[in-house]
């Protein structure tokens, strides 16, 4: 073929550089946590409530003059970036302002909720006065308290199910040593893709649980593929030992392993240059997520087996997949 | 594993071309669709606020309050219950105290007299037994509980969740009717939970001024003013019972704070408005429910605008009574909590309309017609989130979103083709019938594509040719041990199976979880990957082997590129 990225019959041993991927992976797991702990994470209003609003103009917006017009209005914290959303857009301004009050009881949630509002048609009258009636709201983004709770409660829930839900897959198609290895990688991946999201300070948002999900999902493809090879070739060489077993598996799907996330990351690519602004940090996400899922069903998921050990009779079993 | 019957074939086939035919309708023009026969499907995707521009936005109607109301609104039903009625059959019973606990939800009614306390119970068990309303039949709103001393009324779990049931949908109606008056839009009013409506205005509107004709309440009525207590007087604080301290409207377009619960008018402050505040009594005379309709119109003998208004009989009987008997006196029409117009009574009026003249601008007049036409809310409705996104905004992304998806899928498309030639081909058609496949089952589905839907389109492309690229790996590994490319195929297809299964299922059901925990644009991108997931199953595994079927069994070729 004209392309060809991975020779055809590789021997790399994969294996015997495990704990070199330990040490790197145990690494960047620590330190993900510790940025997670220290820094923390630069959640959007999804999740912290408050308002964004994306103002255009015709002419270019200074953001100083920007700053001076909202630092008179008591709004608490704010944000101002430069934002180009496709590359011949109006120039324009991300404004992010904090969630104004806290609202615990039922009169103050009211009160909070409304502050949001107040918070939100000040920062317009603000825009319009310094930028004249040619300014354009392209976008608005109020989040009360009440729903940013929500959300954070739903997002969390929503990786924490997802991994439960695939943990209980491969329980039940493979065995629970597999299952265990599958989980390490997934959790693997999830801490240091929040940890990268912590160290750039790229905003946390709703559209990032939806890419965090699709790593999930995408983590585990790969794994799984590997895995499936894995128990093919328990099959046929019953006598061979575990870890050149495990080398000869991941080498048998590597060129695949590869393709596959060439081919994500090429759509990908596509998606980060070309998708605009809105979709940037979910794209920068999963491209992120590709390459650790990549890395984690190689080195992460397959030298897991080799610490649990696995059944190596599987004679007696039927075959477990099923053929169409 | 590589020969297909004519049957399969034709079903294979067969099934791509609907998807076809359910995508096609996305790209004709409305009319083109409109004339087409009535068999051919004509569902079509439909763009996301995101894409299209519109305003998302999530209200509560504050069901504690309406629940409040009526138990409020009881006590004073019992309170009149404890007094003689008009013939005199009924005796007084004396009241010690009677107060409504609004942490506990109970009115706890003490008699001055314990020996009363069998009556009392008896006229207070008449009055709380309700009268249906959203409430099944038969069944008692009130729970009634008498001690030593006291009696308790409660309201049912039942009848609160009904009361706050029909408030949601009391208030979806008004919503509906202000900002869809002609139900010519397509606007979303939808409820969600136990107390939350969601609506979704699609277009251009100015989000400010649809949250500010959604947010009000619309409570409209009409009092007598008290020329005889001084103004002064009332601002500080010597008021008569009954009487009620209002601001004067003043159509500047400042948010003002509306009534305290319970209040009939905004609070006046030194500042607040520049207008004198007017003195009314509480009481109303006539009530918004008993207006029928309003409309806006040109003042034909004056400058500016002004709202006319019909009374149903009920109002227009109490109406000409009240104008009657008060010629020449000042009445005053109130509209959440600000007087919109304080008149001098000319003449009786009988014939059961009237108009509001004032210091309208024609849009003001229109709004505050509607307004009155609408009909009040139960509740206020507190904004808990607003998603606004602006057509020019939307119509970017539209551009954004096809060029990613032209790019990403073209790019796809070369490097399989670089990669596993003709095989490659073969992805190459199966990706393109994916695509097919997915517009077709989204138009089918009715679903509506947002920006993140298109990414989930876009990656499920780069995905799509996994399982394609697992049976190719496949394939050339069985070349390699020596097998014939028909053994080879038949075998890449057979073996590669049970890796795609599982690699699969499990993006599914990372999608699967995004719909049902996601909210709103999660869910347009989980709808797209599990659709995709599904559709690229079918293309990938079957479709591809029905060519490379044909291919290797047809033209029995010796050896393949691969």
């Amino acid at each position: 073929m004209f392309l060809k990225l991975v020779p055809d019959e590789t021997a790399i041993k994969f294996t015997k550089m495990r704990m070199a991927a330990l040490a790197m992976s145990a690494v960047l797991v620590v330190g993900s946590i510790g940025m997670l702990v220290t820094r923390g994470l630069n959640f959007g209003v999804d999740f912290t409530g408050g308002v964004t609003i994306e103002v255009a103009d015709s002419e270019p917006i200074e953001l100083q003059a920007v700053r001076d017009a909202l630092g008179g209005l008591g709004l608490g914290s704010y944000e101002v970036t430069e934002i180009r959303d496709f590359a011949d857009s109006e120039p324009a301004v991300l404004v992010r302002v904090a969630q104004q009050q806290e609202g615990d009881g039922e009169a103050e949630s009211e009160a909070a909720e409304l502050a949001q509002q107040e918070a939100l048609q000040k920062v317009r009258d603000a825009m319009t006065a310094l930028l004249g009636d040619g300014v354009e709201f392209r976008k608005e983004e109020v989040v009360g308290p009440t729903v940013s709770g929500e959300l954070i409660q739903k997002g969390a829930m929503a990786v924490a199910f997802a991994i439960g839900m695939m943990l209980i897959y491969i329980w039940l198609r493979f065995e629970w040593q597999f299952s265990i290895g599958a989980i390490i990688a997934l959790v693997h991946d999830v801490i240091i893709t929040l940890g990268v999201f912590s160290l750039t300070g790229l905003e946390f948002n709703l559209s990032i649980i939806a890419a965090i999900l699709t790593i999930v999902g995408y983590s585990m493809n790969d794994t799984v593929v590997v895995y499936d090879r894995v128990r093919e070739n328990l099959r046929k060489f019953k006598q061979k030992p575990l870890d050149e077993l495990l080398d000869v598996s991941v080498n048998d799907t590597l060129s695949r392993t590869v393709m596959t996330s060439v081919t994500t990351l090429l759509a990908l690519a596509s998606l980060a240059i070309f998708g605009g602004e809105v979709l940037r940090g979910f794209t920068l996400a999963m491209i992120w997520g590709i390459l650790i899922g990549t890395y984690s069903s190689i080195f992460v998921a397959s030298p897991v087996l080799l610490a649990t050990g696995v059944k190596r009779d599987w004679s007696k079993q039927a075959t477990a997949a099923a053929t169409p | 594993m590589l020969q297909f019957t004519k049957a399969q074939t034709a079903g294979i086939l067969g099934l791509v071309v609907l998807g076809l035919l359910f995508a096609v309708p996305n790209f004709l023009s409305d009319e083109t669709r409109a004339g087409l026969p009535g068999f051919v499907p004509k569902s079509t995707i439909s763009l996301g606020l995101d894409l299209q521009g519109g305003s998302h936005l999530l209200l509560k109607v504050d069901t504690d309050k309406v629940i409040e109301d009526r138990l409020k609104a009881t006590m004073t039903d019992i309170r009149r219950e404890m007094r003689p009625n008009r013939n005199a059959s009924r005796e007084r019973i004396s009241i010690d105290n009677l107060a409504f606990n609004a942490e506990t939800g109970e009115i706890r009614l003490r008699l001055a007299d314990a020996g009363d306390l069998e009556e009392a119970r008896v006229r207070v068990r008449d009055v709380t037994r309700g009268t249906g309303g959203g409430l099944g039949l038969g069944l008692r709103p009130y729970a009634v509980n008498a001690t030593d001393s006291e009696i308790v009324v409660t309201m049912t779990q039942e009848a609160q969740t009904a009361y706050a049931l029909e408030a949601v949908r009391d208030s979806i109606e008004v919503v509906r009717r202000r900002i869809d008056p002609a139900g010519n839009r397509e606007v979303l009013i939808a409820p969600q939970g136990s107390d939350r409506i969601v609506v979704q205005v699609p277009g251009d509107d100015d989000p400010e001024a649809l949250k500010a004709i959604i947010n009000r309440t619309g409570q409209l009525s009409f009092h007598a003013v008290d020329q005889t207590v001084n103004v002064g007087n009332a601002l500080s604080g010597l008021l008569p019972p009954g009487r009620s301290l209002c601001p004067q409207a003043e159509f500047d377009g400042v948010v003002r704070p509306g009534p305290q619960s319970g209040e009939l008018c905004a609070p006046y402050e030194d500042g607040n408005y520049t207008l004198p505040p007017i003195v009314l009594m509480e009481d109303a005379e006539v009530t918004g429910d008993m207006v029928q309709t309003a409309s806006a119109s040109q003042n034909p003998d004056g400058f500016g605008f002004q709202i006319n208004f019909e009374f149903d009989n009920r109002g227009a009987r109490r109406f000409g009574d009240y104008t009657r008997n008060n010629i020449g006196s000042v009445f005053a029409i109130v509209l959440d909590g600000e007087i919109i117009s304080a008149p001098t009574i000319q003449s009786a009026i009988t014939t059961g309309s009237g108009r509001i003249t004032g210091d309208f601008s024609p849009a003001e007049a229109a709004q505050t017609a509607l307004l009155i036409r609408s009909g009040a809310l139960p509740a206020e409705l507190t904004t808990l989130e607003q998603r606004s996104v602006s057509a020019t905004l939307g119509a970017d992304s539209v551009r954004a979103g096809t060029y990613a998806l032209i790019i990403g899928f073209v790019a796809v498309i070369i490097y399989m083709v670089l990669s596993y030639g003709r095989f490659g081909i073969y992805a190459d058609m199966a990706l393109i019938a994916n695509v097919i496949l997915i517009a077709g089952a989204l138009s089918l589905l009715g679903s509506t594509l947002t920006l993140p839907g298109i990414a989930g389109i876009v990656l499920t492309i780069g995905m799509a040719v996994d399982a394609n690229v697992l049976i190719f790996e496949r394939i050339r590994e069985e070349l390699r041990s020596g097998k014939t490319p028909i053994n080879a195929a038949e075998t890449g297809y057979q073996k590669a199976w049970s890796a795609i299964l599982d690699a699969n299922v499990t993006t599914f059901f990372a999608a699967l979880i995004m719909f049902l925990l996601g909210a709103g644009p999660v869910r347009g991108f989980a709808i797209t990957l599990a659709v995709g997931v599904v559709t690229s199953v079918f293309t990938a595994y079957v479709l591809t082997r029905l060519f490379a079927g044909g291919y290797l069994i047809s033209k029995r070729p010796k050896a393949i590129a691969l």
